[in-house]
């Protein structure tokens, strides 16, 4: 039982890619591209060689963080889209650590910690708002988030600012920075730190009351009610512990990746984290071991992207277009069914036997 | 700071105000039958594209019913998806924002100039000048279309059955209206004038197309519809208060006095504390429909 409901999700994923890649075919040949050629560069440029695939994992290392942030909302009942804007200031929060001259050690710990609570912070109003008003946390994320976009430019601008240069920070300094695992790549230890972070979030959320409570209330919250669990507590928990992840992946991403270990103004290297986390929450189907593959393959394709806008010269921005198609076919539940039914009433002769067997088996 | 200084800055709140009022009074169609589309932000942004495409090739008027028409097919998808589909409505919008903000941004590259694209000036929409600065008619355009839409909700029969079927589908059923036609025709309506706004801020207000066109307003529309209780004329009333903030920053930029007093950053955060505020103030009060966000199944 549990293991067909494995498959199943895993069928689904698979459908709703196909239609997404599909469109994104569609795409280029309407903008006068060659998808074929575009999309073997682009997997060739993500998994095809070591370069590629490192560069996939460091791509993903943010990518899982983030998606872990929606995830733990997502199973608790709540469309927590906030990942965004406590990622801008995790990552500040990290850079601010490197003002001052702390002994490395304490200047790494602090650098995290810092980032975790930014984000956990900039978290919080959502809870309150959600629980003391009522205020739909769709709304107050999104708000929130463009609020922490202006606060990180003036950040970015006035407090952070490199003396030298004025267009970034100033960057992390070189002993708080994340080791790479593999030189001449951007691939770091902290895509370790991602991996730790998802496994704790499984056991946290599987093998913990309050995790069973937080799932419990994702899954009937009529029935978690009655059975005595504070639907307030679990609003904190789920907002709070979203913010830790998305403050964590703004302190990996900003301490791991070479080569600037800066924010720029405008933010393009951080930009969009966050948001592409949600998407890689839904092809992971919410689950922190699914997230972790969904983030490889994500990132892959950015990695690809990258190499397919080189050699065939295809934006990489097709890449997001797939992904949003694949998000709106995740979004249907019963998608194995509806591809049934289309077989059924479109070509009903070829598929007769099937459909007698469908039919049987529904009953 | 005299009366045409004023004039100036109202006919700028209400150029803010035309996106804002026009997505919103849309949502209220689609919200009243049972749909919560947040997919606004990305109808917004890509009708300003395609609007801005037909503006180009046939003059500003095909633009905005360019505009419309990508509005209306988006929120058709968006609406076979949650309702014969059963879809998760939040997760159908956010698909729709990521695709619309992907093929957008896949579009402004694909024409070599990274991140922006200008209207050609037959494209543009001819604006009404006046003494205190231009006036767009699609401000009157806005000013119509939720009484319209008020009109339509609680003054016809249409309008009863589009609200019955948010409040109670299974009733709304048994008395022989089709629920998922019915939420269909209204999302669809709705996001046609989400796409109308889209067009307008595309060859009317800014005249040109950015990534960050949409800058958020389809989530301030959502939660100017969340203000309103589904009135559009409440709609008509938030648009306005957001659209003075959101132009806030524009008024700001020409006064370097204020600017040394407040750094530009925290004035360009008005709108969307402004909305926070107000969606935190407001709620409570107002009532929604019962099966709002609900898939409806048959018994």
């Amino acid at each position: 039982m549990r293991f067909s409901g494995r498959t199943d999700e895993l069928k689904k994923t698979v459908i709703a890619a196909v239609f997404g890649f599909a469109v994104g075919a569609l795409t280029m040949m309407v903008y006068g591209y060659d998808p074929i050629s575009a999309y073997i560069a682009l997997f060739n440029g993500a998994f095809g060689d070591p370069y590629g695939l490192s560069e996939s994992l460091t791509n993903a290392t943010p990518f899982i963080l983030t998606a872990l942030t929606f995830a733990i909302g997502f199973r608790g009942g709540m469309f927590n889209i906030g990942a965004e804007g406590q990622l801008y200031l995790g990552a500040l929060a990290a850079v601010t650590v490197s003002l001052f001259r702390f002994p490395s050690g304490i200047s790494f710990a602090l650098s995290i910690i810092f980032a975790v609570l930014a984000g956990a912070a900039w978290s919080l109003p959502v809870a309150v708002l959600k629980a003391a008003r009522g205020v739909h946390e769709v709304i107050s994320t999104i708000m929130l988030n463009w609020i922490s976009r202006f606060l990180s430019f003036y950040l970015i601008a006035k407090i952070l600012v490199d003396p030298l240069r004025a267009e970034k920070t100033i960057s992390i300094a070189e002993s708080v920075r994340f080791p790479l695992l593999v030189s001449g790549t951007s691939l770091s230890y902290g895509i370790f730190v991602s991996l730790f972070a998802a496994i704790i979030i499984y056991l946290f959320l599987w093998r913990t009351v309050s995790g069973f409570d937080i799932r419990a209330m994702g899954f009937n919250p009529v029935a978690a009610t009655y059975a005595g669990i504070d639907k307030w507590k679990i609003t904190l928990i789920v907002f709070i512990t979203g913010g830790f992840t998305a403050g964590l992946a703004g302190a990996v991403h900003v301490m791991g990746r070479p080569p600037t270990y800066a924010i720029y103004s405008g933010m393009p290297s951080i930009q969009g984290l966050g948001f592409e986390g949600l998407a890689v929450a839904m092809i992971g189907r919410n689950h922190p071991i699914g997230i972790i593959f969904a983030a490889i393959f994500f990132g892959g394709l950015l990695a690809g992207g990258r190499m397919m806008q080189l050699s065939s010269q295809v934006p990489l921005e097709m890449v997001r277009v797939v992904e949003g198609i694949v998000v709106l076919f995740l979004a249907i539940p019963e998608l194995i069914q509806v591809f049934s039914f289309l077989r059924e009433i479109r070509i009903p002769f070829i598929f007769q036997f099937k459909r007698s067997q469908n039919k049987h088996g529904r009953r | 700071m005299n009366l045409s200084y004023l004039l100036g800055i109202l006919l700028g709140s209400l150029h803010a105000m035309v996106p804002i009022t026009l997505a919103g009074t849309g949502e209220v169609i689609g919200e009243s039958s049972g749909l919560f589309n947040i997919g606004l932000e990305g109808i917004i942004l890509l009708s300003a594209m395609t609007g801005a495409l037909g503006a180009e090739a046939g003059g500003p008027i095909v633009g905005l019913f360019v505009g419309m028409g990508t509005g209306f097919v988006v929120g058709l998808i968006f609406g076979l998806v949650c309702t014969y589909s059963k879809g998760v409505q939040l997760i159908a919008g956010v698909g729709i924002n990521l695709f619309a903000a992907g093929l957008v941004t896949f579009w402004l590259i694909h024409l070599g100039v990274p991140g922006h694209h200008t209207i050609a000036e037959e494209g543009r929409m001819v604006d009404i000048s006046t003494p205190f600065g231009d006036f767009s008619p699609m401000i009157l355009v806005a000013i119509v279309f939720p009484v319209v839409i008020y009109l339509l909700l609680f003054r016809t029969k249409l309008g009863l059955k589009i609200r019955a079927v948010g409040e109670n589908p299974q009733a709304a059923d048994v008395a022989g209206i089709k629920i998922h036609l019915l939420r269909l025709f209204s999302t669809a309506t709705g996001a046609s004038l989400a796409g109308l706004a889209g067009a307008y801020l595309s060859i009317d207000w800014i005249g040109s197309v950015t990534k960050e066109l949409s800058a958020g307003r389809g989530f301030i529309a959502l939660a100017t519809v969340v203000f309103s209780g589904l009135n559009p004329l409440l709609v008509l009333l938030g648009g306005f208060i957001f659209g003075f903030f959101d132009n806030l920053a524009v008024w700001v930029a020409t006064m370097p006095a204020v600017q040394q007093i407040i750094p530009w950053q925290f004035v360009s955060m008005a709108p969307y504390v402004v909305t926070l505020m107000v969606a935190a103030g407001v709620i409570g009060r107002v009532r929604f429909p019962a099966a709002m966000g609900v898939p409806y199944e048959r018994e």
